[in-house]
């Protein structure tokens, strides 16, 4: 891992996402957020998390900008309303007051890339140490997810499976 | 004060996750086109996950493959895969839940033909 390169590569996620949200046009705002998404799968694996980021670049890159294209290609492509009223006192008062909650626990995280962090104390290190005794795979990923954590896996593919019946009774056609 | 300001400036990452995060979540509040309110949850989701991710990694430390698996392992020398595991299942459950999200829109539209919020209140009395 290089931690040199962290500050670009945050930038460039920063302005990706920028500009998905700032567009005007739609089309453009949803290619942007699919850049934004390649981009943080490229931090992902420079972070060390490569099954995440190939997950990010098959799923969040691909095929959530595809499900996007196509709604947008069935309905308007356009953001039609260019001057908005301005926003309400309460969302005035609450963000800033959220932002610096956020920023004020900064200062209990632990630093970053620390081994000693709190999440990488308690059982990761089990998990790390004994996994291929255990389970005969190299990745630790794949035993975890697999193998440690399976009814996990499988309760996912339950709530894939409920969202994918969602998605096709509604745009199911009425026959008249 | 000013050991809050350092403390935030050495963590980056944390500084990134809470500038998508509070965007996102303004964008899905104030804005009447309900794609972008979608595009604002998605920013969101990601913004969490990209959180977990960055406290899993270690300085000095590689991916969570093992190198050999005849030698005893020393934990130090591989990211933690704990968080690694919970967000692929994060993302997956959030592409689906973005799936439906644009399902209802494509059904909104259908029947009252506008994606704006304040359109559809409208045609809605």
């Amino acid at each position: 891992m290089i931690f040199s390169l962290q500050i670009p590569l945050l930038l460039l996620l920063l302005v990706t996402a920028a500009g998905a949200i700032m567009v005007k046009d739609l089309m453009s705002a949803v290619l942007l957020l699919g850049t934004y998404s390649f981009f943080l799968s490229v931090v992902w694996g420079w972070l060390g998390a490569v099954d995440v980021a190939f997950v990010e670049a098959v799923v969040g890159a691909g095929l959530a900008t595809v499900l996007f294209l196509l709604t947008l290609f069935g309905t308007a492509p356009k953001d039609t309303r260019f001057r908005r009223p301005p926003p309400s006192l309460a969302v005035l008062i609450v963000f800033p007051l959220l932002g610096l909650l956020l920023l004020y626990a900064a200062k209990d995280l632990p630093e970053f890339g620390d081994p000693n962090s709190p999440a990488s104390v308690h059982i990761s290190p089990i998990y790390l140490e004994q996994s291929y005794q255990e389970t005969h795979t190299p990745n630790v990923v794949t035993s975890v997810l697999m193998d440690y954590r399976s009814l996990d896996t499988m309760v996912e593919t339950v709530v894939i499976f409920s969202a994918g019946i969602a998605c096709a009774l509604l745009l199911r056609r009425h026959s008249k | 004060m000013v050991e809050a300001f350092v403390a935030v400036f050495q963590r980056p990452n944390f500084l990134t996750f809470v500038i998508i995060f509070l965007w996102g979540f303004y964008i899905m509040v104030t804005r009447f086109n309900l794609v972008k309110k979608l595009i604002g949850m998605y920013l969101m989701q990601t913004s969490v996950i990209f959180f977990l991710v960055s406290i899993s990694a270690k300085k000095g430390a590689t991916i969570p493959v093992l190198l050999s698996t005849t030698e005893p392992v020393k934990a130090v020398n591989y990211a933690n895969p704990l968080p690694h595991v919970l967000t692929l299942t994060a993302i997956v459950v959030g592409v689906a839940t973005l799936g439906v999200g644009l399902a209802l829109c494509a059904a909104i539209y259908r029947k009252y033909g506008s994606l704006d919020e304040q359109d559809i209140l409208e045609k809605l009395k």
